[in-house]
């Protein structure tokens, strides 16, 4: 797997190292920003915002609206990116579409960036969960009172579909590799999930039926694009530095196929027990359900891979991220099937818990995840090896350790304030018991900061003093263990 | 199976497309064709305006003269819009949910749970039903509070409720506590909620 990254006829490069470092830079301004942000919004919940509220844009409600925004369309479709661009061209053996392409797809992504930010400060944003980039219009209307960034999203999109599916179309008659399902899938998913989001509820559909669109909206992003593309990765980057093939190829289709028909279908379970007719709440959630044996499938596939080789947690951060997130995810989906029952929603929906959950998906899963790209891209991005191993490690224990914490500790708030509200307990009784919880919730996030600047610290450090790069000295030798 | 041209279009436009059926198109025709739902606009809403909002016109006649003329269903349509998107502006509705469930007494706290019809107009375009509950479920707010209680909270939320961790709003008012435009609109928006349904709100009960 270890192929050469020049193309043998032509003498060219494959992979333009230098787009990837752009938007691996980029994706990680975009984390810092939302964890910031998430950090102050969670001071509003301890009393200590420090921004004050006698600014209308520099709001606890803004700050939430930055953090989520940020992590989804900031942090990981740049992490995302950077990724494509180093394994698609890798796997179909031809280049992307255009370099030029390339930097105008970045600039023009940072610009929406820097358009919903501004938008989201200056009440621009959207009604619509995960999808709050300004649609540009007054509500419901045609009537312009900012820049539609969400058709920009949607220019966006075509241009990176354009990009990666031609590379994708010219290998189209080679027998493709389980990730190149999901990201040629993905990114037509990407599209078609945007448009219906964004566009439906907006003008088309008000109330309950778009309240069905907004929950398909909000578990599409995450189940279309975010799992296929995090999938599509572990299936090529572990291999890649294990050595070995993937234990079941078998399991794979299984998992793809699975994933395509199911996922989708469970988009309403987010506004359950709902004005939303109860057939379709049913059904989402028996999906739902099902959804869980299938990520055991593609989990079991990952452990197997390493089966026998497990020093290389120790050896290798890139693995340990992988592995790590594995486990995450693995928990994160089993809560999932638990949780999606009316038996659970009635006690957790509107609580932390759901917010925990959230958390360890995306912070605790997808994050890491791409931390282990970036382990395995930035040295070879700067030609450089890490400055640091002691902040490399700082880095994933500070984010393990915070991400678990704000895990369990948002869970079991959860259950407090749902039960407290079930027995109608004076609202604000709920607020003082949820209290100390939150404390905890701000302690993660001091931790999760710190183990973030650790990473940023060291990657500029990498870029500027690293010791020269070995390229064998990142792979797990065959005689491992 | 895993060739170019099955995956773009069994998978990617395939697989959405059953998804798009069942969980969205299905829901959207059985709510209209077994509910038989009206939708109503901004001007049908607002035909006549609220007591809230006559007193708002009544206590703060300058700042109400400034911004809104006089009381009309016209004036009441522009406030109400207005109050929603400072709602969603400063993106209230993602620490109060707008929908009370058939489940854990929600129906003793708020009020009657909530159906599919009250949603059918142009304020609940997109729908504000939120994800989770910092503060209370507001799907029934309207006229269970006096305005000044509002105004006193919006100030200084702390003052009313000194248990509250929601952010002070000073801007929507002045030195003296009048409501400039945005401020008259929160609260026209916020008196407005659960109105559509017939009844009267049912007051917070609570356990002391």
């Amino acid at each position: 797997m270890s192929a050469s990254t020049t193309l043998a006829a032509h003498g060219e490069p494959l992979v333009n190292y230098r787009l990837i470092k752009a938007h691996i830079f980029a994706g990680a301004v975009a984390l810092s920003i939302s964890m910031i942000a998430g950090f102050l919004y969670s001071l509003q919940f301890v009393g200590y915002f420090p921004l004050g509220h006698d600014n209308w844009m520099l709001t606890p409600g803004h700050m939430r609206l930055l953090h989520t925004n940020m992590a989804a369309y900031g942090w990981l479709v740049n992490g995302f990116t950077a990724m494509l661009y180093y394994v698609v061209p890798r796997l179909t053996g031809h280049k992307v579409l255009s370099d030029k392409l390339g930097g105008l797809i970045f600039a023009a992504w940072q610009l929406i960036l820097a358009l919903s930010i501004f938008g989201y400060l200056t009440d621009k944003a959207q009604a619509i969960e995960w999808g709050e980039t300004p649609t540009g219009f007054r509500p419901g209307t045609f009537e312009m009172n900012y820049v539609p960034v969400d058709l920009l999203v949607v220019v966006g999109a075509v241009l990176v579909i354009v990009q990666f599916m031609v590379p994708i179309f010219k290998a189209r008659d080679q027998k493709f590799y389980v990730t190149l399902w999901y990201f040629t899938a993905g990114l037509v998913w990407l599209a078609l999930t945007y448009l219906m989001g964004n566009i439906m509820p907006e003008w088309m559909l008000p109330g309950a039926a778009g309240a069905a669109t907004t929950g398909l909206f909000i578990h599409d992003l995450v189940g279309l694009y975010v799992t296929p593309m995090g999938w599509g990765l572990m299936y090529f980057f572990v291999p890649l530095i294990l050595r070995r093939p993937i234990w079941s190829h078998s399991l794979s289709v299984i998992g793809f196929w699975a994933l395509a028909f199911f996922y989708p279908l469970g988009g309403v379970h987010h506004f359950l027990i709902s004005p939303i007719p109860d057939y379709v709440e049913f059904g989402a959630i028996t999906t739902t359900i099902a959804i869980e044996v299938v990520v055991t499938t593609v989990v079991v596939n990952f452990f197997m891979t390493l089966r026998g080789r497990w020093s290389a947690l120790r050896t290798s951060m890139a693995i340990r991220w992988f592995y790590v997130g594995a486990v995450f995810y693995f928990i994160t989906c089993l809560q999932c099937a638990f949780q999606v029952t009316w038996l659970f929603q009635r006690v957790i929906h509107f609580t932390d818990w759901v917010v925990g959950h959230a958390h360890l998906i995306m912070f605790g899963v997808f994050t890491f995840w791409l931390f282990g790209v970036i382990e395995w891209l930035w040295p070879r991005v700067c030609k450089r090896e890490w400055y640091s191993q002691t902040l490399r490690g700082w880095h994933f224990w500070l984010w393990s350790v915070g991400v678990m914490i704000m895990f369990f500790d948002l869970m079991i708030a959860g259950l407090v304030h749902g039960f407290m509200q079930r027995d109608l307990n004076d609202w604000s009784d709920i607020l003082r018991m949820s209290e100390p919880f939150w404390w905890v919730r701000a302690f993660s996030g001091v931790m999760i900061l710190v183990g973030l600047f650790c990473a940023l610290y060291n990657m500029y450090m990498t870029a500027k003093a690293g010791a020269a790069y070995q390229e064998d000295k990142h792979y797990i030798p065959a005689n491992a263990d | 199976m895993e060739r170019f041209y099955t995956l773009v279009f069994v998978a990617g436009v395939g697989c959405f497309a059953i998804a798009f059926l069942l969980s969205m198109i299905f829901p959207w025709m059985s709510l209209y064709s077994y509910h038989g739902m009206d939708y109503h606009t901004l001007e049908q809403l607002a035909e006549k305006p609220s007591a809230e909002f006559v007193q708002l016109s009544e206590k703060f006649p300058a700042s109400f003269k400034e911004h809104y003329g006089t009381v009309s269903p016209e004036s009441y349509a522009k406030a109400l819009q207005r109050g929603r998107d400072v709602y969603v502006g400063q993106a209230c509705w993602h620490c109060h949910s707008q929908y009370v469930r058939v489940v854990s007494n929600e129906h003793v706290r708020w009020g009657a749970p909530s159906s599919a019809q009250e949603y059918q107009n142009a304020l609940n375009q997109p729908h504000l039903w939120g994800t989770r509950r910092v503060g209370p479920d507001l799907a029934r707010e309207g006229g269970k509070k006096t305005n000044d209680w509002h105004i006193a909270h919006f100030i200084n939320p702390k003052s009313v409720v000194p248990h509250s961790v929601m952010p002070p709003y000073p801007f929507y008012f002045d030195a003296q506590g009048i409501p400039n435009a945005d401020g008259i609109a929160l609260v026209t928006y916020l008196q407005w909620l659960g109105t559509v349904q017939a009844g009267i709100p049912v007051a917070e009960r609570v356990t002391p």
